[in-house]
């Protein structure tokens, strides 16, 4: 058990599957104390069952296989009861969509306290009047009147920072965001991740982002991991990958995102895309499972499974992009 | 406000707003009270002229919507006039109507809900045709849609939860495309979508404009995106039009407040890297 002390999360050969379907297939990877990774992954991908099998929180009829060290426990292991009191303790998770996670019926206030109160020893009043600090170090306005409201009296910024107080409260090893600014307006977005990022880095805490949007990614998170059909194509110093990726699917990526030079040309310009679509479940093709949309695909990449080989920067490809050529297309 | 954008001659507008301004009434506070009333546009002109892709880009509550529902004839306004070609939308026989149904067509964001499930595609492809009662040979227009958006023949036969989210959009694009439309409004068209499949639409929504001639409307909360698509934006704040130019006199030096905001939300892979984009 050498080393776990000083990790937030040590993944081993992670299977989430059902009776029918296999949708991670085979995660392995290391989050250091006080890390932040990137999970970036399509719909279809895997990334989201992927923190919920971290939570313990795998929807009906879906099983978890493989080892998840966090706090000195394997947390794939742990009974129920054991894992719903680690969760909001040691390890939380903020959701999509703020208004299906937060309770209409009870006021902001006592959902957020009742966290405190549940995990550590504390009466109402010192709870609340944590929950109060909490909301201001969240740039909520006027956070004691804010404790008496209902989910729908805020907006959906405001929401979503309630949802990072409550992840908060009780100083985790570990959060998880699973596209924590997908929901919001573009003009909030920003405030909210600016207030998630301070508030991971005050506490120390290790931070799993989970999201569609590499421009998040790029600003949030030290280490990057691409996710396509349920492996990990790519992982590696988020400079590095996205200046150099070597995955082909990686650089599809990068490449299709609009950049200034796109728009200075006044609509006249194309994006690169990838062509297909991402396979679903049942019907993933042999070998690597990108070859169908790859350029460099070749014979091997047909029927063998390429692995992600070792290092700091990882690559499950046969036909990496060198770092020279990357650097003439780029 | 800024000058007008010059448009290379494209001639008269095709679909145009004049004066638009558009009203909901409220409940009443108190049981004798009066109703008070929400502006939610204000005084708004807005046009596309034949072959030309505009954009229109605001925050949510700035009015995008409304103004989408009555471009496309699915609210009237309370105040001012919709032209299409020249004639007002409001004010004309049913043949007008009817012109007007068929010329202007529009797409959604979330493919799944405006697809019916229980409907072959086959059969919602030819939906507007008969709903539209568009004589002619149904099933050559069928196989020509189904090319101009890159679809296969055997699309045909299946159903919506078949296909994957992408090539849902494209089949409404393509349902769109049926009747045979001058103009094309494209309602956040690729923000249900997934990135590497955002990329194609796009593309594919600027092939429609280049090859067929298509006026395109595209209306997103993404200012990137519409500025990579089109070729003037209108920026929508509190009911109101604030700004409008070329996508990167906008970028480069935003005037009003609104615009600058959404200019300062986007964020880049470049700008994250560097590390001051949440500074």
């Amino acid at each position: 058990m050498t080393g776990t002390q000083l990790n937030a999360l040590e993944v081993k050969n992670l299977v989430v599957h059902n009776t029918a379907l296999t949708a991670v297939r085979g995660l392995d990877f290391t989050l250091p104390a006080g890390g932040r990774m990137g999970l970036v992954g399509e719909s279809g991908s895997g990334k989201t069952l992927t923190a919920l099998a971290l939570m313990g929180l795998l929807p009906m009829g879906w099983q978890a296989n493989g080892t998840v060290h966090h706090d000195g426990v394997d947390l794939i292991a742990q009974s129920d009861r054991a894992l719903s009191s680690r969760r909001g303790r040691t390890i939380s998770m903020v959701f999509q969509d703020p208004l299906s996670s937060l309770d209409p019926v009870r006021r902001i206030g006592v959902q957020v306290s009742s966290v405190i109160r549940r995990h550590t020893n504390v009466g109402k009043r010192e709870a609340e009047s944590q929950t109060i600090e909490l909301f201001r170090q969240m740039s909520l306005p006027r956070p004691e009147q804010l404790m008496r409201a209902y989910p729908h009296e805020i907006s959906g910024g405001q929401r979503q920072r309630i949802m990072i107080a409550m992840a908060l409260a009780c100083y985790p090893q570990l959060i998880i965001a699973d596209e924590p600014t997908t929901a919001l307006d573009v003009t909030v977005q920003k405030q909210v991740l600016r207030i998630l990022n301070a508030a991971v880095k005050d506490r120390g805490c290790a931070l799993m982002m989970i999201t569609h949007d590499l421009p998040i990614i790029a600003a949030m998170c030290d280490t990057v991991a691409v996710m396509y059909a349920g492996r990990i194509v790519e992982m590696g110093p988020v400079a590095e990958v996205f200046r150099n990726p070597r995955h082909h699917y990686t650089k599809g990526l990068l490449d299709s995102q609009p950049t200034m030079d796109n728009i200075a040309l006044d609509g006249s310009s194309r994006l690169a895309s990838i062509p297909g679509m991402v396979p679903p479940l049942h019907s993933l093709p042999a070998g690597c499972a990108f070859h169908p949309r790859c350029a460099a695909a070749t014979e091997a990449c047909m029927t063998r499974v390429p692995p992600l080989d070792d290092g700091s920067r990882r690559t499950a490809c046969w036909h990496p992009i060198e770092a020279s050529v990357a650097m003439v297309t780029a | 406000m800024n000058a007008p954008v010059e448009t290379p001659l494209l001639g008269r507008p095709l679909l145009e707003m004049r004066q638009v301004t558009q009203t909901y009434s409220l409940a009443r506070p108190t049981l004798l009270g009066t109703r008070p009333s929400l502006t939610v546009l204000d005084h708004i002109d807005f046009d596309v002229r034949p072959g030309e892709a505009v954009g229109l880009v605001g925050e949510s509550g700035s009015g995008k919507t409304t103004l989408t529902r009555i471009l496309t004839g699915m609210e009237k306004p309370r105040e001012g006039h919709v032209f299409y070609n020249g004639a007002d939308i409001w004010d004309g026989d049913g043949e007008r109507w009817r012109t007007f149904r068929r010329s202007v067509q529009v797409v959604m964001q979330n493919p799944r809900s405006s697809l019916d499930p229980r409907m072959r595609i086959g059969v919602s492809l030819l939906e507007p045709l008969r709903s539209l009662k568009i004589e002619g040979d149904h099933a050559t227009r069928v196989f020509e849609v189904l090319d101009q958006v890159g679809l296969s023949r055997q699309a045909l036969e299946r159903y919506p939860h078949e296909f994957s989210g992408g090539q849902l959009q494209r089949i409404a694009i393509a349902r769109a495309l049926m009747p045979g439309p001058k103009v094309l409004i494209a309602d956040e068209p690729v923000s249900a979508l997934d990135v590497s499949i955002q990329a194609q639409v796009l593309n594919l929504l600027k092939d429609l404009v280049n090859n067929l001639g298509l006026s395109l409307v595209f209306i997103a909360h993404d200012l990137s995106v519409v500025a990579y698509t089109t070729s003037r934006v209108s920026v929508m704040s509190a009911g109101k039009i604030v700004e409008v130019g070329k996508p990167m006199d906008l970028f480069v030096r935003p005037q009003a407040e609104a615009t600058r905001n959404l200019v300062g939300a986007i964020l880049t892979v470049e700008s994250g890297l560097a590390g001051n984009a949440l500074a």
